[in-house]
């Protein structure tokens, strides 16, 4: 089944890429004041079984995908098996 | 005299400092021994690793987050849980915060741009089995070239290496951003060091700076020491 992980920089943590996004937007006339920017990694899992689906993108996204120290998480299994 | 003691060097796919980390050892007397990222030991009588600078994989996904993951980095693991010296230099001290080998992440410099200079280090630390020959508060020049060098650790974990004494280098003056101008760091039992500069590139006087001597001299020292337990 397909499912998404999308990975953000921690809350506190200094997002440099963020801060340039921020900028170069603002030089565009953006009215903005802030951009973080993470990662979004879609994943073809080899299952039907959405409990399996979802135990196994914890453990990738723990073990590879995201550094726990600066990075948060979060899963999104999309509805169709 | 001692024997010249074999230092594996790793080279991993975007590897590129591994060369001048061979030379840099041969020239200050050790005995380098090239490694390879798939390989499932270290080479024989290897008594000192060197992680070395570069892209491994690309720096895809996170710096050194894929390189952690080669068949070389479990011989690694075991060598350094073993009480042997391993040391990484940039890409390879990257590599081995994500490994959990060292505390903290290197992270985008906070300037938002590669910094490649040469900078002053002091060392902070002389409880690792790489400060031998090092004093506190000594001065080294050594060169930096990196975009995601900002030593990151919070504030609690900043607080525990610091009582530890695990904080090896910091810089003059802030480089990149890191917590505490951090540049360099070592395991609770001292025997893995990563930092950010690269010694390699500074053993040379008709080159620059020299700083980089006394470091690696310090994993060459290591690397003598014999182990005790089986």
């Amino acid at each position: 089944m397909k499912a998404t992980v999308l990975i953000r920089p921690k809350e506190g943590i200094l997002d440099p890429q963020g801060e340039a996004v921020v900028e170069a937007l603002q030089h565009l006339g953006f009215a903005v004041s802030g951009a973080r920017v993470g990662r979004l990694v879609d994943v073809q899992v080899d299952t039907d079984d959405p409990d399996e689906a979802r135990a196994a993108l914890d453990k990738m996204s723990h073990e590879l995908l995201a550094n726990p120290l600066i990075e948060s998480f979060t899963i999104d299994l999309g509805d169709e098996g | 005299m001692s024997e010249a003691p074999r230092i594996a060097v790793v080279t991993f796919p975007g590897s590129n400092d591994d060369g001048d980390a061979m030379l840099a050892l041969e020239l200050l007397g050790a005995a380098p021994v090239r490694s390879w990222h798939g390989d499932f030991e270290l080479p024989e009588g290897a008594a000192g690793v060197v992680l070395p600078g570069g892209f491994s994989y690309g720096d895809y996904l996170r710096c050194g987050a894929i390189a952690r993951f080669a068949p070389v980095m479990e011989a690694v693991g075991a060598f350094a849980a073993s009480g042997r010296p391993v040391l990484g230099i940039c890409n390879g001290f990257q590599i081995l915060c994500e490994a959990g080998l060292l505390p903290g992440v290197l992270r985008p410099n906070r300037q938002q741009q590669f910094v490649c200079a040469d900078v002053t280090v002091t060392v902070e630390s002389t409880s690792s089995a790489f400060a031998g020959e090092w004093v506190l508060g000594q001065e080294l020049v050594i060169p930096v070239k990196h975009g995601e060098g900002s030593w990151y650790g919070d504030p609690q974990l900043v607080e525990e290496i610091e009582a530890r004494g695990q904080i090896a280098f910091r810089y003059a003056e802030d480089v990149n951003g890191a917590v505490g101008r951090i540049a360099g760091v070592t395991n609770a039992s001292g025997n893995v060091l990563g930092l950010m500069p690269h010694p390699e590139h500074a053993v040379d006087p008709l080159l620059g700076p020299t700083g980089g001597v006394p470091v690696l001299r310090g994993l060459i020292e290591a690397a003598l020491v014999p182990l005790l337990a089986g």
